[in-house]
C-alpha cells in the first residue's frame, strides 16, 4: 500500500470497528481529500460519519473536541498542516488541557490528521514542519510516521487513544520512500517492505521508536521523511550507524535513544522544521541530560534553515543527505571513517 | 448596462481584463508543461471583478489578494516580466523568486500581497484601512476573498472592526460557488454572503460579477463610501472560475457540470464588455483585436525575460528574515 491507502485503511478498519468514529475537514467527504486518504469512505459509511466542513479551521477542531468530550471519536483533517494556525487555540486551550482541568472528567479523545512538510514546491504555506508547536504543549501527543506500515499501525493507536493527537503525515513520503536525492526517479512504496500493510486491524503502541538500521559509529536520530534521508546519506559509506525512526515525538522513546546514544557515544538528530527551538533542540537536552558521559564528540543538529519554506530555493532549504552526511562526518572528526566518508561526500551530491 | 461610465474607462476596464485572461492562459501552460514550480489557481472568468474594482484605485489604495491573485495585481497595473519571473521563482521577480504565485506583492501598487492562506487578506486590509484613516491619506483598502474565505473567523473579525472603526474598507467577495471541490451549498446555509454584512452594521451589496460594468458602478459606490468616511461595504460579486481549483481542466470535473461551465461561459466578461464596445461604436474589431495582439505580445516578451533571468543565490534564502 502507499501511505495513503494504509491511512485510509486504517480509517476505514477504525469505521468499521467503532460507530463513534467520525471523520470530516475540508473536501475530506465528496471529494474524498486532496490528498485522497478519505476516498471511498463517505460512499461506505455515509455522509453523517464523513463530512465536508467549511474552510474555517478553528471550527473544525473546535467541532472535534465537543464530539470528543461528548461521546464520539472524531478524526480531523487539516488539509496542510500549514492551515492549522486558525484553529490552535482549540488545540491549545481547549484539547490539550480538558482533562487536567476537569480532573479528568471532560477529555478530548480525538485525532487531527495534517499532511506536512516540503518538497512539493508548495513554498511557505504548503510546506511546513510545524510539530515542535504541538510537542511544546503538555497534554497533546504528537505522532509522525515514515511509512505505510507505520502510518496504519500508529494512526489506529491515535483513533483509539484516551487523549488529543496530533497527527502528521509527511506528505513527500504519500507515494514513495522519499530519501532527498529530489532528481531522481522515486521508487514506489509496493518496492519497500513497509509498503507490505495487511489489511487487518492492527496497532502500534504510541511512544515505541523503531531502530530502522543498525550501527556501532554513530546513532541519527530522526522521524518522518528523514529517516529515509538518513538512511540514504550512510549509503555507500562504511559507516555503520543506529538510525532510529522516533515514530511518536511526544510520549518519546528516551529509553531507545539512550541505549543507543551509550553505544554509539555519537549523536546526529535531524528533522526538516527549522533549527531554533525545532524538536531536535529537545532531543540534544535529552541525549546531554542521560548520556553525557558516553558521548566522544558534540551533538550535530540537521535541520531546515531559520527561515520560512522558501518557493524556488526548495532544495537549499530541505535538509539532504549531503548535508546529513557531513554532520555525521563531524562527529565521527578524528576517527579513520570520517576522512573516508567525508572525500565521499565530496565527490558527492549537490543537495 | 448604463451610460454612467466614460469610454476611456471601458477601453481601460477592457485592456485589464484581456491582460488577466492572456496572462493567466500562458501562465496555466507553464504549470502544465512544468516550466514554473508549484501549483497555479489561475482567475480566468472572475476577471470583471479585479478590473471593475482596480479602475477605481490609485497606487496608494491598498488590496489585499487571494491565492487566486494574478488577475489582481494585473488589474492594479503589474508588469508581466516581473510576474512570470516571481512564478519561475527567478531573482527577478516581484518578490526575488520569495513568495511565487501565492505570495506575489508590489507595495508600489498598493498591491499588499496574494495569500496562500484562505481569510488571510481581510484582517490586513482592515488595518490598512486604520493606517488610512489614522493618517487621514484618503486612501482606501480593498480586501478580495472567496464565498469559501467568507467562512474563516478571521473574515468576520475583519468585517465587524472595520464596521465599528467605521474604516475606509470594500470588502469584495467573489463569489464563484466554490470552496475548491466543495459547492457554495455545502459550506454555507446562505446563497448570499452579502446577506452577512448587516449583521456587522455595514451595507452588503449583490452584483453580477461576469459584468464588468455593474462591478464598476457597485465598486464606485463602495469606493466613494469608503473615502468619505462613511466606514466599509461588503460587495457580493456572482462569478465563476472556469478552469478547476488548481491548473487549467475545465470540463468532465466531478464536482460540477459541464452544462454549468457552458453556461457561465456564455456569459463571458470579455465577449460582453466587447460586443458592448462594438455596438456602441466606441471601439471597432480591429482595435479590440490589436489589444489582444500586443498583450499576446507583452505575455511572450515577459516569459521571456522569466526565462533569461538567474535563479536566486543561495545565501539569498537567508535574507529578509529580519530587518
Ligand atoms: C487557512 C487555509 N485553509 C485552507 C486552505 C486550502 N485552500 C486553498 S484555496 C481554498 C478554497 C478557497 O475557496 P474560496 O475562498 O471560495 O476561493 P476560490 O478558490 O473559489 O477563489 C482552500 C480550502 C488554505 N489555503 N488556507
Ligand atoms: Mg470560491
Amino acid at each position: 500500500m502507499t501511505m495513503i491507502e494504509a491511512i485510509r485503511d486504517a480509517i476505514d478498519t477504525m469505521m468499521a470497528r467503532d460507530q463513534r468514529v467520525v471523520v470530516f475537514g475540508e473536501d475530506v467527504g465528496y471529494f474524498g481529500g486532496v490528498f485522497r486518504c478519505t476516498d471511498g469512505l463517505q460512499e461506505k459509511y455515509g455522509a453523517s460519519r464523513v463530512f465536508d466542513t467549511p474552510i474555517n479551521e478553528s471550527g473544525i477542531i473546535g467541532v472535534a473536541v465537543g464530539m470528543a468530550s461528548y461521546g464520539l471519536r472524531p478524526i480531523a483533517e487539516i488539509q496542510f498542516a500549514d492551515y492549522v494556525y486558525p484553529g490552535y487555540d482549540q488545540i491549545v486551550s481547549e484539547a490539550a488541557r480538558l482533562r487536567h482541568r476537569s480532573a479528568g472528567d471532560f477529555t478530548a479523545p480525538m485525532v487531527v490528521r495534517m499532511p506536512c512538510g516540503g518538497g512539493i514546491f508548495g513554498g511557505q504555506t504548503h510546506s511546513q514542519s510545524p510539530e515542535a508547536l504541538f510537542t511544546h504543549v503538555a497534554g497533546l501527543k504528537t505522532v509522525m510516521p515514515s511509512n505505510p506500515y507505520d502510518a496504519k499501525g500508529l494512526l489506529i493507536a491515535a483513533i483509539e487513544d484516551p487523549d488529543p493527537v496530533i497527527f502528521f503525515e509527511p506528505k513527500r513520503l504519500y507515494n514513495g520512500p522519499f530519501d532527498g536525492y529530489h532528481d531522481r526517479p522515486l521508487t514506489a512504496w509496493k518496492q519497500h517492505p513497509k509498503g507490505a500493510v495487511p489489511e487487518d486491524y492492527y496497532s502500534i503502541e504510541l511512544g515505541k521508536a523503531e531502530l530502522v538500521s543498525e550501527g556501532d559509529d554513530v546513532t541519527i536520530i530522526a522521524y518522518g521523511t528523514l529517516v529515509h534521508v538518513a538512511l540514504a546519506a550512510l549509503e555507500g559509506t562504511n559507516i555503520s550507524a543506529d538510525v532510529i525512526d522516533l515514530r511518536t515525538l511526544v510520549p518519546l522513546d528516551l529509553a531507545a535513544i539512550e541505549a543507543s546514544v551509550q553505544k554509539t557515544g555519537r549523536c546526529v538528530i535531524a528533522h526538516e522544521a527549522t533549527y531554533t527551538n525545532g524538536y531536535g533542540a529537545e532531543l540534544a537536552a535529552l541525549v546531554q541530560e542521560t548520556c553525557f558521559y558516553h558521548l566522544e564528540a558534540p551533538i550535530e543538529r540537521v535541520t531546515g534553515w531559520d527561515t520560512p519554506y522558501p518557493h524556488a530555493q526548495e532544495w537549499d532549504y530541505f535538509p539532504g543527505p549531503a548535508r546529513l552526511e557531513k554532520a555525521i562526518c563531524r562527529v565521527l572528526e578524528g576517527t579513520a571513517l570520517a576522512e573516508g566518508a567525508a572525500a565521499q561526500a565530496n565527490g558527492g551530491a549537490n543537495q | 448596462m448604463t451610460a454612467d461610465i466614460s469610454n476611456k474607462t471601458l477601453i481601460d476596464m477592457h485592456r485589464r481584463m484581456v491582460r488577466i485572461r492572456l496572462f493567466e492562459e500562458a501562465a496555466g501552460k507553464l504549470m502544465e508543461d512544468g516550466k514554473v514550480p508549484g501549483a497555479l489557481h489561475l482567475y480566468v472568468g472572475q476577471e470583471a471583478v479585479a478590473s471593475g474594482v482596480m479602475v477605481h484605485l490609485t497606487n496608494k489604495d491598498q488590496v489585499t489578494s487571494t491565492h487566486r491573485g494574478h488577475g489582481h495585481l494585473i488589474a492594479k497595473g503589474g508588469q508581466f516580466d516581473k510576474m512570470f519571473a516571481e512564478l519561475y521563482g527567478k531573482s527577478t521577480g516581484y518578490c526575488k523568486g520569495k513568495g511565487g504565485s501565492m505570495h506575489i506583492c508590489d507595495l508600489e501598487l498598493g498591491m499588499l500581497g496574494a495569500n496562500g492562506i484562505v481569510g488571510g487578506g481581510p484582517p490586513i486590509a482592515m488595518g490598512a484601512g486604520f493606517s488610512a484613516k489614522f493618517r487621514k491619506t484618503n486612501d482606501v483598502a480593498v480586501t478580495f476573498f472567496g464565498d469559501g474565505a467568507s467562512n474563516e473567523g478571521a473574515f468576520h473579525e475583519a468585517a465587524n472592526m472595520a464596521a465599528l472603526f467605521k474604516l475606509p474598507v470594500v470588502f469584495v467577495c467573489e463569489n464563484n460557488g466554490y470552496g475548491e471541490y466543495t459547492a457554495q451549498s455545502n459550506h454555507q446555509a446562505i446563497v448570499d454572503v452579502a446577506d452577512r454584512a448587516p449583521g456587522y452594521g455595514m451595507p452588503g451589496v449583490i452584483v453580477d460579477g461576469m459584468d464588468a460594468i455593474a462591478v464598476y458602478e457597485a465598486a464606485g459606490e463602495a469606493v466613494a463610501r469608503a473615502r468619505a468616511g462613511q466606514g466599509p461595504t461588503l460587495l457580493e460579486c456572482k462569478t465563476y472560475r472556469y478552469y478547476d481549483h488548481v491548473g487549467v481542466r475545465g470540463m468532465g470535473l466531478k464536482y460540477r457540470s459541464d452544462e454549468e461551465v457552458a453556461l457561465w461561459q456564455e456569459r463571458d466578461c470579455i465577449d460582453r464588455i466587447e460586443a458592448h464596445l462594438i455596438e456602441q461604436g466606441i471601439s471597432t474589431q480591429r482595435k479590440l483585436e490589436n489589444v489582444h495582439k500586443s498583450t499576446l505580445k507583452e505575455v511572450h516578451e515577459g516569459i521571456a525575460f522569466a526565462e533569461a533571468s538567474p535563479m536566486p543565490e543561495p545565501s539569498a534564502l537567508l535574507e529578509d528574515v529580519y530587518a
